[in-house]
């Protein structure tokens, strides 16, 4: 075993912080306010509760997020509201992608009528409530077009969200440098190629983080079609604290839940950045 | 050699870019096979010039045909014309997404519809020409300034072009990588190639240019061949001009 040297160096020592700023700067003094903090916190909540009379159930929970019966392992209400969450949250970012590449695209297309359609559209969507659109996609569209109340949520968080998502991709598109353009025009290659084979696949690496943001953001949001009572996480949430009344844990648990699948998603993107980086 | 077959066509042409008047009266010949260099200060019009030799700008008066095309922005045309002239930039522009190998087959694939295979082939005889036939399989950013220029020339050349626009083509470079670009583009030159170039390198315009033009302030100054253009040349802007870069 080597022990590594330290080099004798040769010019005089750098003045170093003062003692005070390095002690409260220290690891383990950072980590004992960390935990100091969090312990408040809880300790409050939890007597709160208690002078509240607050009845825990924590061992009631695990039921309504799996079981074991004799067909074997079951998902519980929680974790099936889960997955309809998270089919809804597909669906409409796939369809809110498309619309938001199209409007996007018209914004970019030069064409007066174009960019004012899609500005009109733009501060239409992005100046009214998400839950007033909702609204009217349910209780106005609805009858009109005979919506049933999930294809209103689905349209409701597409639109909203391709809103959000068609400012991504702009900015993606033209973060890509006006040369590469250029490139592409003088090898003569139509708008729709250049887009398809140049400008798309460079931009998806600075749509990247914030997409996944909107990913995030458009999970989260999904919970407010529980309002009209589709069946997803908040809405099973909701109903089994109307039978049971344990509205504390429960409504820590569905935030422990949607917490759980954002981090997910956003290391799971960061691990993908980090890889097209070592690509380019 | 013979100069006689007329492949750029300038005549009174103008450009403004809003107020800012940036090609004034502009005529100019091109012969089929013919090196012309252009220089003059910066803002005098000549990258503007070269740009609207493919349709990257579009001029807003007077008559500009190019291998028999009228050039204009409605010009339904303009893409044939495109893939007929090269155009190499000060910046390469090569796509950084792409493998070195795909830069040159792209273009042939998606415009021309080659082949692949056919493509490849012929991307392998270009960057044989241009000495880098080992780097095909990396990407634009593992390779030097020097060696990505060059690859922006195989680029042009694999649309099989029959002109070539160089707009500054080493001005981005480190002084010890010029060479290699200017190398090549004196083998390109010796294969008959009709090149226009932009440049400030005097050394590669007396080797290779058979005329130059000297522009400023969106005007052609002078049209002449190179010994006379370097020896006496017949306007006095043009010859301070000369005095300024030849010093060094």
């Amino acid at each position: 075993m080597s022990v590594t040297q330290t080099p004798t160096l040769k010019g005089q020592a750098l003045p170093q912080r003062p003692a005070i700023q390095r002690f409260w700067g220290s690891a383990p003094v950072s980590v004992v306010i960390y935990f100091v903090v969090i312990g408040v916190i809880a300790w409050g909540s939890y007597t709160g509760a208690q002078n509240m009379g607050y009845n825990w159930q924590w061992y009631r929970v695990p039921q309504y997020l799996y079981s074991f019966t004799d067909d074997g392992f079951q998902l519980g209400e929680l974790l099936i509201g889960l997955g309809a969450t998270l089919q809804l949250s597909i669906t409409a970012f796939v369809l809110a992608s498309v619309l938001g590449l199209l409007v996007a695209l018209l914004r970019l297309s030069g064409l007066v009528i174009g960019s004012a359609v899609a500005v009109g559209f733009l501060e239409f969507i992005r100046n009214i409530p998400l839950l007033v659109l909702l609204y009217l996609f349910y209780y106005v569209l609805g009858p009109i077009f005979g919506l049933d109340r999930y294809t209103a949520s689905i349209l409701t968080l597409a639109v909203f969200h391709s809103a959000l998502i068609s400012e991504i991709l702009r900015a993606g598109i033209n973060a890509v440098a006006q040369g590469q353009w250029e490139a592409a025009k003088s090898i003569g290659m139509t708008t729709s190629q250049t887009y398809r084979y140049i400008i798309l696949p460079q931009s998806v690496r600075f749509m990247l983080p914030p997409m996944t943001g909107e990913v995030v953001h458009l999970i989260k949001s999904s919970a407010i079609v529980s309002v009209i009572a589709v069946a997803e996480l908040t809405t099973f949430g909701r109903n089994i604290i109307s039978d049971t009344y344990m509205s504390f844990e429960i409504w820590f648990t569905v935030a422990i839940v949607y917490m759980v699948v954002t981090l997910i998603l956003s290391v799971g993107v960061t691990y993908l950045e980090r890889r097209y980086d070592v690509d380019q | 050699m013979t100069q006689t077959v007329p492949i750029i066509e300038a005549t009174h042409v103008d450009k403004f870019y809003g107020d800012f008047h940036a090609l004034k009266d502009v005529n100019l010949t091109v012969y089929q096979g013919q090196k012309m260099v252009i220089c003059g200060p910066s803002g005098s019009g000549k990258s503007t010039l070269i740009r609207c030799f493919n349709g990257l700008e579009w001029h807003n008066s007077g008559k500009l045909v190019i291998d028999g095309i009228e050039v204009h922005e409605h010009a339904k045309e303009i893409r044939e014309l495109r893939q007929e002239v090269g155009m190499v930039f000060q910046q390469f522009n090569l796509f950084p997404h792409l493998t070195v190998l795909e830069n040159l087959t792209i273009g042939p694939m998606k415009v021309r519809k080659i082949g692949q295979h056919e493509a490849e082939e012929t991307a392998r005889k270009y960057l044989d020409r241009v000495h880098i036939p080992e780097q095909a399989d990396k990407y634009p950013s593992q390779l030097s300034g020097g060696q990505q220029q060059r690859v922006a020339i195989a680029r042009s050349l694999c649309m099989e072009t029959r002109i070539m626009l160089f707009d500054e083509p080493t001005s981005a470079l480190d002084p010890e990588m010029i060479n290699e670009v200017l190398d090549v583009m004196v083998e390109l030159a010796d294969t008959g190639m009709t090149m226009v170039v932009v440049t400030h390198e005097m050394g590669f315009a007396r080797k290779v240019a058979d005329t130059m033009v000297f522009m400023e302030e969106g005007r052609i100054v002078e049209v002449s061949p190179p010994d006379q253009f370097f020896t006496n040349p017949s306007s006095e802007r043009c010859r301070m001009f000369l005095d300024q870069i030849l010093e060094h």
